[in-house]
């Protein structure tokens, strides 16, 4: 009994702590993510084939595109996040990393906040960074386009929140990116209409603190539980193959 | 109790138990569904604004308060899929999500009907409706996921985790009339509150949920049944009582 407990202590011991094994995390995707530089652009340039689709199908009156404008940005940067969330996972549940990060002593909704968060720095905010440039493409005034931005950057994170929900719940399935989308978009929807909400009010000169705030309440309820469900999802998604 | 609670959990127990049950909530349903329908369409009093177009609610408030309800009992069940690993409560959650989806369903086309003379629309994109649509998708997720898991472990927790997280949109359903000014107006029934309709109005009304509630309960069975039957065929009672019944 006695030694039993000393090497659990020494365990304890060696196991580095719960912020820098996230840190580790965190910096082993980016690293990884920028060795494989194609896999970071192709969600951009989808961003922007599907915003240029727009004027081109629809009108490119520019009375029509102020209107809509926001709402494209939205919707194009929501489906670039959505099809980014396949390699969230999949990549180190093909290799075995993620069996790997399960056994970890550190909690492992932490090291799933982690990993999604590397994920938004790597499609989210390059989203947020592009939007002015579209923003502009679309005829947005100047202010529309400064709350654009800033719904997207509290909003995007809450899409790669609930999405790891979704990429751990299918993962290892067959034809799992169209699934995929079909669990996640319903709860992307209150997210999208308080993004796009905000931004109209915005337009029509309103204030937005109450959009903002409420948007503000999504990123941290999804912050604090969604890492619970995730891990969850992927405990079953790892005894299941 | 905890005995009760054990035995709720074998397949077989229940089966016997939903057999007895189901008569019980198919006629007291029916009855029920019967009397409240057609007090409510042939001789509740006409409503003074609408005229006779009012009378889809004793089928459109009954079928969304159910498409509701249906998709709590789903989440309670997915809760104890989870915490107590029971298989029942995954019968239950793949069993009744069709349900609830068809109830979904038939809730946004009777209000579509209903619209359409009284607001001028089919379909607005108001804070109601639209969270019932959701609903409605999420519906279909869940069966989508649940088809596609072969392992009926995993799919049961993985199921029971998409069940839970959906839950968020059923406060959002139900205080979407009162958090914001939309068209849809706010609940007509509620249990707690004085009816603002007169009795004879509320009272069918009151007899299509209830009876709606037994019929949900039969169709549960049967399906639950079903469920248990294709899971279990490899167990020696389900094999006697096949040939049993092929006698």
């Amino acid at each position: 009994m006695a030694s039993d407990a000393r090497v659990r202590l020494r365990l304890a011991h060696e196991a580095i702590g719960v912020l820098p094994a996230m840190k580790a995390v965190f910096l082993r995707d980016l690293k990884t993510a920028f060795r494989q530089r194609q896999d970071l652009l192709n969600p951009l340039l989808f961003f922007v084939m599907v915003v240029s689709l727009f004027p081109l199908g629809v009108s490119p009156e520019v009375s029509f595109l102020q209107q809509a404008g926001s709402g494209i940005l939205w919707v194009a940067a929501l489906l670039s996040v959505l099809l980014s969330l396949d390699h969230l996972f999949r990549h180190d549940f093909d290799d075995g990393t993620l069996e790997q990060l399960v056994l970890q002593p550190q909690p492992l909704f932490l090291l799933v906040l982690a990993k999604t968060l590397a994920h938004w720095v790597l499609t989210g905010l390059p989203l947020v960074l592009l939007a002015p440039l579209l923003g502009v493409m679309v005829h947005l005034d100047g202010n529309s386009i400064a709350v654009l931005c800033l719904t997207l950057l509290i909003g995007t994170p809450v899409l790669s929140l609930i999405g790891a929900i979704g990429a751990a719940l299918t993962l290892g399935l067959r034809s799992a990116g169209v699934l995929l989308s079909l669990l996640i978009i319903p709860l992307y929807i209150p997210v999208l209409i308080f993004g796009t909400g905000t931004v109209a009010a915005a337009t029509d000169g309103a204030p937005v603190g109450g959009y903002m705030a409420l948007l503000g309440a999504f990123l941290v309820l999804a912050l604090t539980l969604a890492p619970f469900a995730s891990a969850a999802a992927l405990r079953i998604s790892l005894s299941n193959s | 109790m905890w005995q009760f609670f054990h035995k709720l959990g074998s397949p077989k127990w229940f089966f016997g138990i939903a057999t007895r049950l189901m008569p019980w909530l198919l006629w007291g349903g029916a009855l029920l569904l019967f009397a409240g329908l057609v007090w409510g369409l042939a001789f509740a009093p006409k409503d003074y604004l609408q005229g006779n177009s009012y009378r889809i609610i004793f089928i459109h408030v009954p079928s969304a308060f159910l498409a509701q309800s249906v998709y709590v009992m789903m989440a309670s069940a997915a809760l104890v899929t989870l915490v107590w690993r029971m298989k029942l409560a995954d019968v239950f959650v793949k069993a009744a999500a069709p349900v609830g989806a068809v109830l979904t369903f038939l809730a946004l086309f009777t209000g579509a009907v209903w619209g359409k003379p009284t607001w001028g629309t089919w379909w607005i994109w108001d804070a109601r409706l639209t969270s019932m649509l959701i609903l409605l998708f999420l519906y279909f997720g869940v069966i989508a996921l649940g088809a596609a898991i072969s392992d009926e472990k995993s799919s049961a927790r993985a199921v029971a985790v998409l069940v839970l997280v959906g839950v968020v949109n059923i406060p959002i359903i139900k205080y979407s009339v009162e958090w914001w000014n939309t068209l849809h107006q706010p609940a007509t029934f509620k249990l707690t509150e004085k009816p603002s309709m007169p009795m004879e109005m509320w009272v069918p009304l009151l007899l299509s949920v209830l009876g709606l509630y037994l019929i949900f309960g039969w169709f549960a069975c049967l399906r639950m049944q079903t469920e248990i039957l294709i899971r279990e065929r490899r167990t020696r009672w389900v094999k006697e009582l096949v040939q049993a019944e092929g006698n």
